[in-house]
Parts: C-alpha cells; sequence; structure tokens
C-alpha cells in the first residue's frame, strides 16, 4: 500500500443545528413516520410465509442434500471422500464399498449426512469431482428426533427423485476416463454437453 | 341495596378504594394493548407487520405473551441474594403504579344523590404536597433497577444497575426544574388545582413553559429507561442489563412495569403541561363541571392524551439510536441543568412581577431561552470526536477525496 492510496477523511463539522439535537430528532421522526404510514412498503416487504413463499434462486439456493443418480438410476458417487474431507462441519460420513458395475471402482455402501450439524456451506458440492452431491432449493426440514435428521444414502437419492423435476443434475465432468461419475456410455447424456 | 351502593359512591373514602380498584383494572389493559401498540408500531417503522397470528390483527398477541411468561420455566440463579432478587422485580412494578394514586383523571363528581356542594374527587389521593410526591417517588422508580442489577450477582446486571443509578440521579435534577416552572406558574402543589387552573384559564402550561414541558419530557424518557436514554439494559453491550439474570413472570414484571411508569410518567405531563382533561386550549370547556357524564368526557380526554403521548413514545423509541453514557451525561449537565436553571430563574422573574400567567410575557421568556441556548451552542466550537482536533491538518493528494467541510 502507498502512502498515496490512503484517503485520510475529516469528520464533518456539525451545524448548529445538528449539534442542538432536537431539530435532527424531528427530521428522524419523520422518517419513520413515512415508513409507518407507508401501507405498500410494507406490503411489499414481508412475505406471510406458510400461506406466500419467497422466489428462491434455484441454481444456487443451499438447502437440504441430495445425492444424484445416473441415468440408469446408480447412485453416481465414486465415494472418493473430497465432500467428507471439504466438510468443514464434518457431517458427512462415507463408507466405501467394491463397485458393483464395471466402469468405476468404488461406490458408497453408506452414505449418511447429518442435517444438524451440516451449516449448509456448500463445500461438499463444490468438491465433488462427478458432481454427485448437489445442495436443493428445499429448505423445510423437520424431524422428531436428532436420529431422524441423519440422512442416509436411500433418503438422499430420494431427495433427488423429489427434486429433479425443480433442479435437474448439473454437467458431469470430464476426466481421463471419460465422464465421472459412472455415466453409461451406452445411454444418452443427461442433459446437456458435457465440460471439456 | 342500591342506597348503599349510592352512600359508597357518596362517601370520599370508598369512592377513592373503588376508583383505584378501577384504575388498577384499566391500566392493567391499557399496558397489555401498549404491548401489542408497541410491537405493532415498531413493525410498521421497520416495514414489518408486527404479529398478526393470535387473533384477528393480532390483538390477543398480549394474551399469548402473558400465557408464556406464566409457563415459562422461573430459573434462579444459584448465587442470587434472593431476598432482594425478589424484590427487585415486584419493585420495579409497584413503584411505576404509586404515581397514578394523585393523578387528576376527571376532576370532582357531584353524584345526583348528594346533597348540593359536595363532591367526590377522581384523584385517589388529593394530596396538598403533589408534586413533592411525584419527585419524591419518580426517584424511587431507580430502587427496582439498581436493586435487580445488584441482586443477580452478574458483572453485566450491575453495569445495568449503576448505569441506571447514575443516570437517574442526573435526570431527576433537570426534571425537577422543569416541575419546578410550573409549580412557579400555578402557585400550588395540589394537581387537581393545577389541573383546574389550566382549564379554567384556558392557557395550558405547555403554552406557557414549553422550555420546562421538554425538559420533562426528556427527563421521562430518562426515568422510564427507553430508548434514547435504555443504558441500563443496553442489550449489545450488558446482555441484557439489570434483568439479564431474571426470567418468566419476574422478567414479565419489569417489562410490565416499564410500560406502567411510561403510563405515569404521560398521565404526569398531561396533567402539568397538557390541561389534564381540558378538551381545547384557549376555551374553558367543561371547567367547573361536576356531573359524572361531563366527568366520563373529562376522563376519556384525559386517558386520550395519555395514548397519544404514549404513541409518542414509542416513535421516539424506534427513531434514535441510544446515547452514549458521556453523552447522556453532558446532555444531563451541560445542556438540561443549565436551561433549568435559567428558566426557573427567569420564570421566577415573571412570577415576582405577578406577570406568570400572561402569554406574551411567556413567550418572551422562553424565546430568550432558546436564543440563549442557540447562542451558546453556536460559539461552542462543535466537538471532533474521530479525530484529534490538535493534530496537523490532513494532507490530501487525490483531487476527488477533499475533506468534508
Amino acid at each position: 500500500m502507498r502512502d498515496d492510496d490512503i484517503i485520510l477523511l475529516r469528520e464533518p463539522i456539525l451545524t448548529v443545528a445538528e449539534r442542538c439535537y432536537l431539530p435532527q430528532i424531528l427530521d428522524g421522526v419523520r422518517t419513520t413516520l413515512r415508513h409507518m404510514y407507508n401501507r405498500k412498503k410494507r406490503e411489499q416487504t414481508v412475505t406471510q410465509y406458510p400461506e406466500q413463499k419467497r422466489e428462491l434462486r434455484l441454481d444456487n439456493y443451499r438447502g437440504v442434500h441430495r445425492l444424484n443418480k445416473d441415468p440408469d438410476g446408480r447412485v453416481a458417487c465414486v465415494a472418493c471422500f473430497m465432500c467428507s474431507t471439504a466438510c468443514p462441519a464434518h457431517c458427512i460420513h462415507i463408507e466405501a464399498g467394491e463397485s458393483p458395475w464395471p466402469d468405476r471402482e468404488k461406490y458408497p455402501v453408506k452414505f449418511d449426512i447429518d442435517e444438524l450439524r451440516c451449516i449448509y456451506c456448500g463445500m461438499c458440492e463444490e468438491a465433488c469431482p462427478c458432481d454427485a452431491i448437489e445442495l436443493t432449493p428445499h429448505f423445510e426440514l423437520v424431524g422428531g428426533s436428532r436420529q431422524e435428521m441423519i440422512f442416509d444414502k436411500e433418503k438422499l437419492l430420494h431427495v433427488f427423485d423429489e427434486t429433479k423435476a425443480l433442479k435437474p443434475r448439473k454437467n458431469p465432468a470430464v476426466t481421463d476416463y471419460g465422464l465421472t461419475g459412472g455415466q453409461s456410455k451406452t445411454v444418452a447424456r443427461p442433459n446437456a454437453e458435457p465440460k471439456v | 341495596m342500591i342506597e348503599f351502593v349510592q352512600s359508597l359512591l357518596a362517601s370520599p373514602f370508598w369512592f377513592a378504594v373503588l376508583w383505584m380498584l378501577a384504575l388498577i383494572a384499566i391500566i392493567m389493559t391499557t399496558i397489555a394493548a401498549l404491548i401489542l401498540a408497541e410491537r405493532k408500531i415498531s413493525a410498521y417503522i421497520q416495514d414489518r407487520v408486527g404479529p398478526n397470528r393470535v387473533g384477528p390483527l393480532g390483538i390477543f398477541q398480549p394474551v399469548a405473551d402473558g400465557a408464556k411468561f406464566l409457563l415459562k420455566e422461573d430459573i434462579i440463579p444459584a448465587n442470587v441474594d434472593r431476598p432482594i432478587y425478589f424484590l427487585a422485580s415486584g419493585m420495579a412494578f409497584v413503584i411505576a403504579l404509586l404515581g397514578f394514586a394523585i393523578i387528576p383523571w376527571a376532576g370532582d363528581i357531584h353524584w345526583p344523590w348528594m346533597p348540593p356542594g359536595q363532591t367526590v374527587s377522581t384523584q385517589v389521593a388529593d394530596i396538598n404536597i403533589g408534586i413533592l410526591y411525584i419527585l419524591a417517588v419518580g426517584s424511587m422508580s431507580v430502587y427496582g433497577v439498581v436493586l435487580a442489577g445488584w441482586a443477580s450477582n452478574n458483572k453485566y446486571a450491575f453495569y445495568g444497575g449503576m448505569r441506571a443509578t447514575a443516570q437517574m440521579l442526573s435526570y431527576e435534577v433537570p426534571l425537577g426544574l422543569g416541575i419546578l416552572c410550573v409549580l412557579l406558574v400555578s402557585g400550588d402543589l395540589r394537581l387537581g388545582h393545577i389541573v383546574d387552573q389550566q382549564a379554567a384559564g384556558g392557557y395550558w402550561n405547555v403554552l406557557l413553559q414549553p422550555i420546562a414541558f421538554l425538559l420533562v419530557l426528556i427527563s421521562g424518557f430518562a426515568e422510564t429507561n427507553r430508548t434514547p436514554f435504555d443504558l441500563a439494559e443496553a442489550e449489545q453491550e450488558l446482555v441484557g442489563g439489570y434483568h439479564t439474570e431474571y426470567s418468566a413472570m419476574k422478567f414479565a414484571l419489569f417489562f410490565l412495569g416499564e410500560y406502567a411508569h411510561m403510563l405515569t410518567n404521560s398521565a404526569l405531563m398531561v396533567a402539568l403541561f397538557w390541561g389534564g382533561w381540558a378538551p381545547l386550549p384557549f376555551l374553558p370547556l367543561l371547567a367547573g363541571t361536576t356531573g359524572w357524564v361531563a366527568a366520563l368526557f373529562k376522563f376519556a380526554i384525559f386517558f386520550g392524551k395519555v395514548l397519544l403521548f404514549l404513541v409518542f413514545y414509542m416513535v421516539i423509541r424506534w427513531t434514535i439510536p441510544r446515547f452514549r453514557f458521556d453523552q447522556l451525561m453532558s446532555l444531563a449537565w451541560r445542556a438540561l441543568v443549565p436551561i433549568g436553571i435559567a428558566a426557573v430563574l427567569l420564570t421566577s422573574l415573571l412570577a415576582a412581577l405577578g406577570w406568570q400567567r400572561s402569554l406574551p410575557a411567556s413567550i418572551l421568556v422562553n424565546g430568550l431561552l432558546v436564543a440563549g441556548a442557540l447562542v451558546v451552542v453556536a460559539r461552542r466550537p462543535a466537538r471532533v470526536t474521530g479525530r484529534q482536533p490538535d493534530l496537523p491538518d490532513v494532507r490530501v493528494t487525490r483531487p476527488q477525496t477533499a475533506p468534508v467541510s
């Protein structure tokens, strides 16, 4: 940082009216009253939540997770542990097993996310090399117990089925082995051109 | 039976007792409504809609709040000073209500069955040292806060209590000076007489003594511990201030006490400055009437004025940020107290000349006070808090960053 990058400002000197304080209070009261009687603005601002719902940005809203399925209906995850490594809240627990399918080596036998520990930062989604884990715009999560809020693989795959119409799966990445995430070469690609 | 009720209503003592019970009912209902009003007004000011789920437009919200307070777990921390801890929450509420005893709500009532010339007073206690009673009870209101802060055995609560003490002590002075001006104008300590005078003469004290009214108003804000003077709770700095360690109904007592205090203060200001139950300034309407229908009207007018004040309290609360403590003290001692002393001196000069109830003389005096205050403010150099004033001039290297003049 150079000297002339520093901008020194002098504190504005208050005028006599400002130092008398009361005129300024009246000014403030005018502002508050303007808001108080602005019914239109109030109705625009407030969303009556259970009846009305906000429009969400579907592309990047960070709600509950899902595990994507490939076009063959298999779990797209290859159990690389990148997401659970990236997770700052340590809420992802994966147990890997040997893949029953020829196009990849591993797949998750267990894939649990503790939705209560999760801070919904989206770093798992960023870390995933095959775009298997994604956050959905669904945010109304309720459960009767802590145990219930630990989502297992089946539940996360179910979330995918529920939300795939709303938010289709992103383009899977391409590596030296071809499309990642166990893309079947025989089936048409999910919904767009692969990233090269 | 009817004769028994009639005799009760005609007896000054029993009428005062019945009126006291009625007043407490009215006050409690008003406080419940005030809590809803505060939440609604704050919501409207912040472009929200406020509570609207419990009943139509949320009107049963106070009931829900009350039920919540009653049903919540009442936690008493292990190391509190238990007797004082319990006493404090009660004191905060009860002392706030004490001031109601001398509010002349609707003048005197002459019931049709009473012998002519006799009346009963709608003042619970028509004591002849009314104003002194106000000052005495007003100073006691700090006890609830201080004792709560002390008994909680929590340093944040303690800070809150200490702040409240210093604040109350400082603002008692301008409050007393402001009330002294009214005293000089009316020449009477009885609140009932002060209201009667204003109603009969048509010159409300706020017209004669606007500066004194401002002093009492500002001190009233400080006495009720409301923004901008709520340093005693200052949730950003002191967790919850003096009521940090209170929960459930004991917290609710502090909460309700604040509103009761607001009501008392507003009622006092209406009685002292805004003509009490007089409907209009300059016109001696309703003055000298003693019928019970007139009394109803008077009560409605008085209460309407009080409600206006309460709304004003709320609007101010959601308008102005909190003072810093040094600003609080300098406002009291460097601004309000000198103005108050000058106002008392000039008003006593008027009183000595016998002009204390003349509007032109009062306008002149108040104009002088305002002019004097303006001159003092203008001559005093503006305080520069961010940068030391004795530092050399700021070197400006880029034209677009010219110093703000």
